[in-house]
């Protein structure tokens, strides 16, 4: 199970504020995708699949350059490996203080 | 070098309530009884951002890696000045001018250490820590946009 959190706008954005996701073996496989599997391992190929599954308006949000990604509360590139049981954060730059 | 402050003497709270800078300082007095200087500083809500009326704001964290991350901007300081205490509170939820809504307070024997560590720790909790602003404004509501004066702010300490 990965656990995702979305934030700020683009909680507003994806009218959704978290969501979990079974992991099976090969990692998440996309439910009726092509005969090849969508297989997700990294941060980015998470959102690929979170596009494919909840809706295609999420690619262009969650891929844009200013949104920050957080593995287990860290913040991460598109790049880092997700592990079964981590929380996956993603959202916009800062503004507190 | 690797100092560590006890945890006693790091204070790190997300609320939704005031704080009372003096109660916090006066913690910090009680610390220790080598402390010579106290540097806090205190942002507040203004009724004015870029030119529009601001009438109130909501601030959204990210719960768990906004105390994880000033705890870890804390340590930093902590390893950079010597310091005898280091309290940061921020507030979240509804928020309207002239509100409080951060508090970082810093002691230490002398006072160049806590004047630098504040602004430090202060520098980087605005570019770092999971906070948004969400302000009620003349125009409509709007998601405050990150400054790059405050990333130049943070930039100038990695020099």
């Amino acid at each position: 199970m990965i656990h995702v959190l979305f934030f700020a706008s683009i909680r507003e954005q994806l009218q959704t504020g978290k969501l979990s996701i079974e992991l099976d073996a090969d990692g998440i496989t996309v439910a009726g995708s092509a005969s090849i599997g969508l297989s997700v391992s990294t941060v980015e190929q998470l959102i690929a699949y979170l596009a494919s599954t909840y809706d295609q308006s999420w690619l262009p949000v969650l891929s844009a350059d200013n949104v920050i990604k957080a593995v287990n509360q860290q913040v991460v590139d598109k790049n880092f490996i997700i592990s079964d049981g981590d929380e996956v954060a993603f959202f916009p730059p800062v503004t507190g203080g | 070098m690797n100092k560590s402050l006890p945890n006693s003497a790091i204070t790190i709270r997300v609320q939704a309530a005031d704080f009372d800078v003096n109660a916090e300082q006066k913690n910090l007095r009680e610390l220790t009884r080598s402390v010579g200087a106290i540097v806090s500083f205190v942002g507040l809500v203004r009724d004015i951002n870029d030119a529009v009326s601001v009438s109130s704001m909501e601030l959204e964290h990210y719960p768990g890696m906004t105390e994880r991350t000033i705890k870890d901007i804390a340590d930093k300081a902590n390893q950079r000045w010597s310091l005898l205490g280091i309290t940061v509170i921020h507030r979240i939820g509804a928020l309207a001018p002239t509100d409080q809504i951060v508090l970082v307070a810093v002691s230490s024997l002398h006072r160049g250490d806590a004047f630098q560590a504040c602004e430090y720790i202060m520098d980087f909790l605005k570019t770092n820590a999971p906070f948004w602003k969400k302000e009620k404004t003349s125009e409509g509501e709007r998601w405050v946009d990150a400054r790059v004066t405050d990333k130049k702010a943070e930039q100038r300490w990695h020099q």
